[in-house]
């Protein structure tokens, strides 16, 4: 009974948690096209996010990207399929690692950084003061961030793409013997439209919902510094699980047979 | 001008106000005095619409506060300077104070409104070399200060003043007790300040309300508090341990 107790409290926690955000979603889109809008603010979220963001995105690519050649060449090469290397890095650049890898960097770096800023704003008043000076802490706070967010994020998966495509190119052709024009051929060759389409989308729907959990955590902290570092943490345990499971349903979406 | 009828709140099980009745006239300085966490920044927060009451009614000029059709305008009339000013970490010192300024139906050109930032930094004692400085750049006292210019900055009818003195050391207290009283009686506009500091409470009010169990429970001109005859305000207006009020909250 009491077994049955606890799995209800936890469903009904869960269902409870889907619909505020479900709701803090929605006051966003309406937000979101009513005016005064912030376009300053939104400038600054898109360098943030966007701009200040390529060097780690650009870093974790490569790396993938590299890794990845090496090991699709030493796992191929167990039933003399080396050959691939081109095709399936790029394939697992554009389709999953790039969006995933791109979207956890985020959820790492912007959801944590603007959960904890808005919970400090939160913390010490200034929401309220945003509220005394006429300003709705939603359109200052949350609509840029979410929109600049939801804009940048597909650019930074588009990058990182190549990128990783680029990493596997320069491990493939510098030490696994690939000539450098026929990999470039096989990759071009190989991808199709729907792949990079995913990868976008998948971008667009990864970088909202970083952006959406640290706003939400950030709002809804609790007090004091304790308040603030429970907010971070559990803006991006949210953001990353739900990435990982937008990316299952999306997916399923593009490439369900 | 300002009056709360029944104002019920709670957080949980604390039931904070209990039925607070208060009344502040057009062009008066009313200081809400009373122990920490007894609910005087809550007060204030109804009227604004910060915190939102179960019970009662909130009255500006006779108009529901909660029933305003146009919040901003309804916002423009107030100015406040919050306990831990409350500045935007991210705007530069002269941006937090214009910010009304460069926003919503008081906005301005921005130049101007960097002009009148200046003006009211002058005001309140600092100079224009502070305008492009971050908050987390000044002292204390600065920032109290920044607030306080923030507060004045758009020559608001109501001035909230939420403990402005504390963290303060005794001379930078006095000045901004000054400052708030110089402000108020030239810009004649009507404030309610929470504090528990009684040099303020003598330098600022013209009228005085003891927030005590969740209601008022004195409020006269601040020239009778010493005269009062009440035990809970005499116990906190002399800060003596003994007495009604529970020295443990």
């Amino acid at each position: 009974m009491r077994l049955l107790a606890g799995i209800g409290a936890v469903t009904l926690g869960l269902l409870g948690a889907i619909g505020r955000v479900a709701m803090f979603l929605g006051a966003t889109l309406t937000h979101l096209v009513r005016p005064p809008f912030y376009p300053r603010e939104f400038a600054l979220a898109l360098l943030n996010i966007g701009w200040l963001s390529l060097p780690v995105v650009g870093l974790t690519a490569i790396f993938t990207g590299g890794a990845l050649a090496l090991q699709i060449y030493a796992g191929g090469a167990r039933f003399n399929a080396e050959a691939v290397v081109p095709q399936i890095v790029a394939i697992g650049m554009v389709r999953e690692l790039g969006p995933v890898l791109v979207g956890l960097m985020i959820a790492a770096r912007v959801t944590s950084s603007i959960a904890a800023e808005i919970a400090t704003m939160k913390v010490t008043e200034q929401i309220d003061a945003l509220v005394t000076l006429s300003t709705h802490p939603m359109k200052y706070l949350t609509v840029p961030r979410v929109l600049a967010a939801t804009l940048a994020v597909p650019l930074l998966v588009g990058v990182g793409d190549i990128i990783g495509i680029f990493g596997g190119y320069a491990v493939a052709t510098g030490t696994l013997g690939f000539n450098a024009a026929a990999y470039i051929q096989n990759t071009v060759d190989f991808l199709e439209l729907r792949d990079v389409v995913s990868s976008l989308v998948k971008g667009a729907v990864f970088g909202c919902l970083a952006a959406l959990m640290g706003c939400y955590f950030g709002m809804n902290s609790g007090r004091g510094a304790q308040g603030v570092g429970r907010a971070t943490k559990g803006s991006v345990e949210a953001a990353a699980v739900l990435i990982l499971a937008a990316n299952f349903v999306l997916t399923g979406v593009f490439f369900s047979v | 001008m300002i009056t709360l009828s029944n104002v019920h709140k709670s957080f949980g099980d604390n039931h904070v106000l209990r039925g607070v009745d208060l009344h502040v006239e057009r062009g008066t300085s009313m200081v809400i005095i009373g122990g920490s966490g007894t609910g005087k920044s809550i007060c204030i927060k109804t009227v604004l619409g910060l915190v939102t009451p179960e019970r009662g009614t909130i009255t500006v000029d006779g108009q529901d506060v909660t029933q305003t059709k146009d919040r901003d305008a309804f916002l423009a009339r107030f100015g406040m300077l919050f306990q831990a000013a409350a500045l935007f970490d991210s705007l530069p010192v002269w941006q937090n104070v214009a910010f009304r300024l460069m926003r919503g139906s008081l906005k301005r050109p921005k130049d101007e409104a960097r002009e009148i930032a200046i003006e009211k930094l002058r005001r309140v004692g600092l100079t224009a070399d502070v305008a492009d400085r971050l908050p987390a750049e000044l002292s204390g006292g600065m920032q109290k200060r920044v607030g306080l210019a923030r507060a004045i900055a758009a020559d608001p009818e109501i001035i909230f003043f939420d403990e402005p003195t504390t963290g303060l050391d005794p001379i930078m207290a006095g000045v901004i007790n000054d400052l708030i009283r110089e402000i108020v009686t030239e810009m004649g506009a009507t404030t309610m300040t929470i504090t528990h500091d009684m040099t303020s409470v003598r330098t600022i009010a013209d009228n005085v309300a003891m927030l005590h169990g969740g209601k008022i429970r004195w409020t006269g001109p601040v020239a009778d508090i010493d005269a009062a005859h009440d035990p809970y305000l005499d116990q906190f207006i002399n800060g003596r341990a003994e007495g009604p009020i529970e020295t443990v909250r």
